[in-house]
C-alpha cells in the first residue's frame, strides 16, 4: 500500500467510524459500538505503525497533498498532512493509547443508554487529534485544534442532565476560545509575514530572521498553548473538566488534547528559537503553573480532581523545557506522561467503577485486597510519576531537571521543590486509596478484562516508556532526540553539557528527596490515615491552598463581576432607554403610516382599474417626456 | 387579401380609420372604469381589443404589408381566451354573491 493511502487512512477511520456511530446511534448496542470505534481506531494504529515502519528519518519529512483547498490570491493552503519525526510520534501517542482508551471505554460505559454516542464523539476526538498533529500547515492544525476543543466540550458535557457538567463542559469552552483567538493573531501575522501558512516554508524562510514580529507571533502561539495544554492563566477549565466519563479524562485531559500546546511548540521551534523573550515568559509560566497546581493537588479529596491537578502540574514541567529551549525533552515528557496518566485515570476509573460511582477518597481505603490488578498497575503508575528509579517518568523529569540545573539553581530548586509535592500527593493518593482500612459502604468487584488489559499494557509502557530516550548516562543515546531532530529544527540547537558526575549527583539528589517524602506519606496515611476535615476548620493558609487559591473567585471579581455589571448596564440604558424606543418607533412609524396609506386600496374595481390606467398614463407621458 | 377589399378599404382616409379606434377605444376604458356591471366591462374589454383590430387592419392595408394581419389573428384568439377566463368568472361571481355589480367584490379592502 502506498505511504499517501496509509497516511489519509490514518485520520479517515476514526472518521468514518464517527459518522457511523452517530448516525446509527439509536440501532447499535453499547458493545457493538465499542467494538467498532475500537476497530476503527486500531486500524489508525496500525496503519501508524506501517508509516513508522516505512519512515526514514534521514531523508526527512514528506507531505501528502490531499487536494487544494483554499486558492484565493496569493493565499494558497492546501488539505495536506505531513508525515515526519513528530507527527509520527504525535500518531503512535494518539492512536495507541487512544486504542486502549476506546477499549477500555467498552467495559466502562456498557451500562449507559447513550455508550454510541459516547464512541461516536470518542472517535470524532481521535479524528481531530490527528488532524491537530499531521496537518501540513498552521490552518489544518488550526481545524483539528477546534476540533478537539469541540469534543472536549462535548465529552465533559457527556452527561448533559447534571446542570454543573453542563457549566464544566461551558467553562472548558470558553477558555479555550479565549486561547484560541490567541493562535488565530499568531496565524495571521506570520502569514503577513511570510505570505504562506506551511510550517516547513515558514520554518526554511524564518531560520536567522530577526524580527520583533517574532515575538508578537510566538507570544499569541503560547497565550493558545495556554488555553490547550492548561497552564496559568487559563488552567482553571482542567480540573473542572473531570465532570466528564473517567476515559475522556484519560484520553483528552491527559494523555493527548492538553498536550497540544506543546505540540504546536515543538512544531514552531524555529519561531521560539528566534524569540528568546517568549522562551522566558514560557519558563516561568511553566514553573508557576507547576507549583500551583502540585500545591493544589496536595489538599484535594476527588480522586480525579487530584490527577487533574497532577497533569496540570506536568503540563507546567513540559512548559518549562520548552522555555528552556530542550524541545525533545518536553516531547520525551509528553509520551512518558501519557503513558502513566493515562493510566492513573484509568486505574481511578477502575477504582470509581468498583466503588459504583465513588469518587472521594475519604470513602475508599484497604482496596488493594480486592482489586488487585488495579492495585498493582496504579502503584507502578504513581512510581513512575514520583520518578523513582529507572521507571519512565524519572528519566523524562530528570531530563528537564538537568536542563533547569544547566539555567539556573534557582529553577532547578523550584522544580524539585515541585516534583516533590507531586511525589507526596500522588502517594497520598494511593495510600488513602488502597492502604488502611475501607472506609466506604460499597462493595468493591474488579473491572472486567476490556478495563484491565489497557491498564497492564499501560503499566508496562510506564516501566519501559523510559528506553524511548535512555540518556548516555545509562548506556543509552537519547534515540528519540536524534529521531525528532529530523523534524522540529529547534532541538539542533539543544545542548546538555553538565559532566557525567553533576549529573548522578543531581539524580541522586532528587532520588534520596522523593524517598524521603515517600516515607513521610507513609507514615502519615498509612500508619495514622489523615483525611482533611472541613474547609472551614483549616489554617487559614493551608485554606488558602484547598479552595485552590481562590483563583475561580479571582476570575470572578476581575472579569465575570466587572462583565455582569457592564451587561446589566447597558441593558438598563442602551437597551431599555435607547434600542427599545427606536426599535418601538420604527414599529408605530410603520403602523401609522399604514393606517393613512392602507386608504387608497378602496377594494372598489372600477377605482382600481381608473389608478391602473391613470399609472399607465402617466409612464407613457414621462416616456414620451424623456425622450 | 383581395384587391377588391383593399380598393374599398382604402376609399376611406386612413385619419377616420384613426380617428373611429381611438373613439371605440376610448368608450372601451370609459366602460372598463365606470360601468358596474360585469358582463358591460368584459365587453367594453373586447371593445378596446377590437378596436386595436381595426387600427392594425386599415395600416396593414395602407402599407400593403400583411405582417400586421397575423397579430389581429393572435389578439382574436388571445380575447376568446381572455373571454372563456373572464365569463367563468362571471358566472362564479354569480353564483357566490348573486350579482353582478363588480362593486360587490369589495373584501380587499384596505
Amino acid at each position: 500500500m502506498s505511504t499517501d493511502l496509509l497516511a489519509a487512512l490514518v485520520p479517515a477511520l476514526p472518521l468514518v467510524g464517527a459518522v457511523i456511530l452517530a448516525s446509527l446511534r439509536r440501532k447499535l448496542s453499547a458493545n457493538m459500538a465499542g467494538g467498532l470505534a475500537t476497530a476503527l481506531i486500531a486500524g489508525s494504529f496500525v496503519a501508524s505503525v506501517l508509516l513508522f515502519l516505512g519512515f526514514d528519518a534521514n531523508v526527512g519529512g514528506r507531505t501528502v497533498k490531499l487536494l487544494d483547498w483554499i486558492d484565493v490570491g496569493g493565499m494558497q493552503i492546501p488539505l495536506a498532512l505531513r508525515i515526519d519525526a513528530l507527527s509520527l510520534t504525535m500518531m503512535l501517542i494518539v492512536t495507541g493509547i487512544g486504542s486502549l482508551i476506546h477499549l477500555y471505554s467498552i467495559g466502562y460505559m456498557h451500562e449507559d443508554e447513550r455508550a454510541p454516542t459516547f464512541f461516536a464523539q470518542l472517535n470524532l476526538f481521535s479524528f481531530a487529534m490527528l488532524m491537530l498533529v499531521m496537518g501540513s500547515n498552521f490552518l489544518i492544525t488550526f481545524i483539528g485544534w477546534e476540533g478537539v476543543g469541540l469534543c472536549s466540550y462535548l465529552l465533559i458535557g457527556f452527561w448533559y442532565k447534571t446542570p454543573e457538567y453542563n457549566y464544566a463542559a461551558r467553562k472548558a469552552f470558553v477558555m479555550n476560545r479565549i486561547g484560541d483567538v490567541g493562535v488565530v493573531l499568531a496565524m495571521v501575522l506570520l502569514f503577513q509575514r511570510f505570505g504562506t501558512l506551511e510550517y516547513a516554508s515558514i520554518m526554511d524562510m524564518a531560520t536567522g530572521v530577526n524580527d520583533p514580529l517574532l515575538i508578537a507571533a510566538t507570544l499569541f502561539l503560547f497565550i493558545g498553548a495556554t488555553g490547550k495544554s492548561a497552564q496559568i492563566p487559563l488552567f482553571t477549565w482542567l480540573p473542572d473538566a473531570m465532570a466528564g466519563p473517567t476515559p475522556v479524562s484519560a484520553l483528552i485531559h491527559a494523555a493527548t488534547m492538553v498536550t497540544a500546546g506543546i505540540f504546536l511548540t515543538v512544531r514552531s521551534s524555529v519561531l521560539f528559537e528566534l524569540a528568546p523573550f517568549t522562551k522566558d515568559i514560557i519558563l516561568w509560566i511553566g514553573t508557576a503553573t507547576a507549583l500551583l497546581a502540585a500545591s493544589i493537588g496536595l489538599f484535594q479529596n476527588d480522586i480525579k480532581k487530584v490527577l487533574a491537578y497532577s497533569t496540570v502540574s506536568q503540563l507546567g514541567y513540559m512548559f518549562v523545557a520548552l522555555g528552556l529551549g530542550s524541545y525533545s525533552a518536553a516531547m520525551f515528557h509528553v509520551t512518558t506522561h501519557a503513558f502513566f496518566k493515562a493510566l492513573l485515570f484509568l486505574g481511578a476509573g477502575s477504582v470509581i467503577h468498583a466503588l459504583g460511582g465513588e469518587q472521594d477518597i475519604r470513602r475508599m481505603g484497604g482496596l488493594k485486597g480486592h482489586i488487585k490488578i488495579t492495585y498493582i498497575t496504579f502503584l507502578v503508575g504513581t512510581a513512575a510519576i514520583a520518578g523513582l528509579p529507572l521507571l519512565s517518568g524519572f528519566f523524562s523529569k530528570d531530563l528537564i531537571l538537568a536542563f533547569a540545573f544547566q539555567r539556573s539553581p534557582v529553577i532547578f530548586g523550584l522544580l524539585l521543590f515541585g516534583a516533590l509535592l507531586t511525589t507526596f500527593y500522588m502517594f497520598r493518593l494511593l495510600f488513602l486509596v488502597f492502604y488502611g482500612t475501607y472506609r466506604g459502604k460499597a462493595h468493591p468487584h474488579e473491572s472486567p478484562l476490556t478495563m484491565t488489559i489497557p491498564l497492564m499494557v499501560l503499566a508496562v509502557l510506564s516501566v519501559l516508556g523510559g528506553l524511548l530516550n535512555l540518556p548516555h548516562l545509562f548506556g543509552g543515546n537519547e534515540p528519540m532526540k536524534h529521531f525528532l531532530e529530523t523534524a522540529a529544527a529547534g532541538i539542533g540547537y539543544e545542548h546538555l553539557e553538565l559532566s557525567a558526575l553533576t549529573e548522578i549527583i543531581l539524580m541522586g539528589i532528587t532520588t534520596t528527596l522523593v524517598g524521603i517524602v515517600i516515607y513521610v506519606a507513609y507514615g502519615r496515611f498509612v500508619k495514622t490515615t489523615t483525611l482533611e476535615g472541613e474547609e472551614a476548620a483549616m489554617p487559614v493558609f493551608k485554606r488558602l491552598i484547598a479552595q485552590r487559591w481562590r483563583i475561580d473567585e479571582l476570575y470572578r471579581a476581575l472579569f465575570e463581576k466587572p462583565y455582569s455589571w457592564l451587561s446589566m448596564n447597558l441593558f438598563a440604558v442602551a437597551e431599555k432607554k435607547v434600542m427599545v424606543p427606536l426599535m418601538n418607533g420604527v414599529g408605530d412609524a410603520a403602523i401609522r403610516v399604514g393606517d393613512v396609506v392602507r386608504r387608497v386600496q378602496t377594494g372598489n374595481a372600477s377605482f382600481h382599474l381608473l389608478a391602473m390606467l391613470c399609472g399607465l398614463i402617466l409612464f407613457l407621458v414621462i416616456t414620451l417626456l424623456s425622450n | 387579401m383581395e384587391q377588391g377589399i383593399i380598393t374599398a378599404i382604402r376609399t376611406v382616409p386612413l385619419d377616420h380609420y384613426v380617428l373611429l379606434s381611438f373613439l371605440l377605444f376610448s368608450i372601451g376604458v370609459a366602460g372598463v372604469v365606470f360601468r358596474r356591471n360585469t358582463i358591460i366591462i368584459l365587453m367594453c374589454v373586447e371593445l378596446m381589443l377590437n378596436s386595436v383590430n381595426l387600427l392594425l387592419t386599415a395600416f396593414s392595408a395602407y402599407h400593403s404589408d400583411p405582417r400586421a394581419q397575423v397579430f389581429v389573428f393572435f389578439i382574436m384568439l388571445v380575447a376568446a381566451a381572455e373571454v372563456t377566463v373572464g365569463l367563468s368568472i362571471l358566472v362564479m361571481m354569480k353564483r357566490n354573491v348573486d350579482s353582478v355589480d363588480v362593486n360587490q367584490l369589495n373584501r380587499l379592502k384596505g
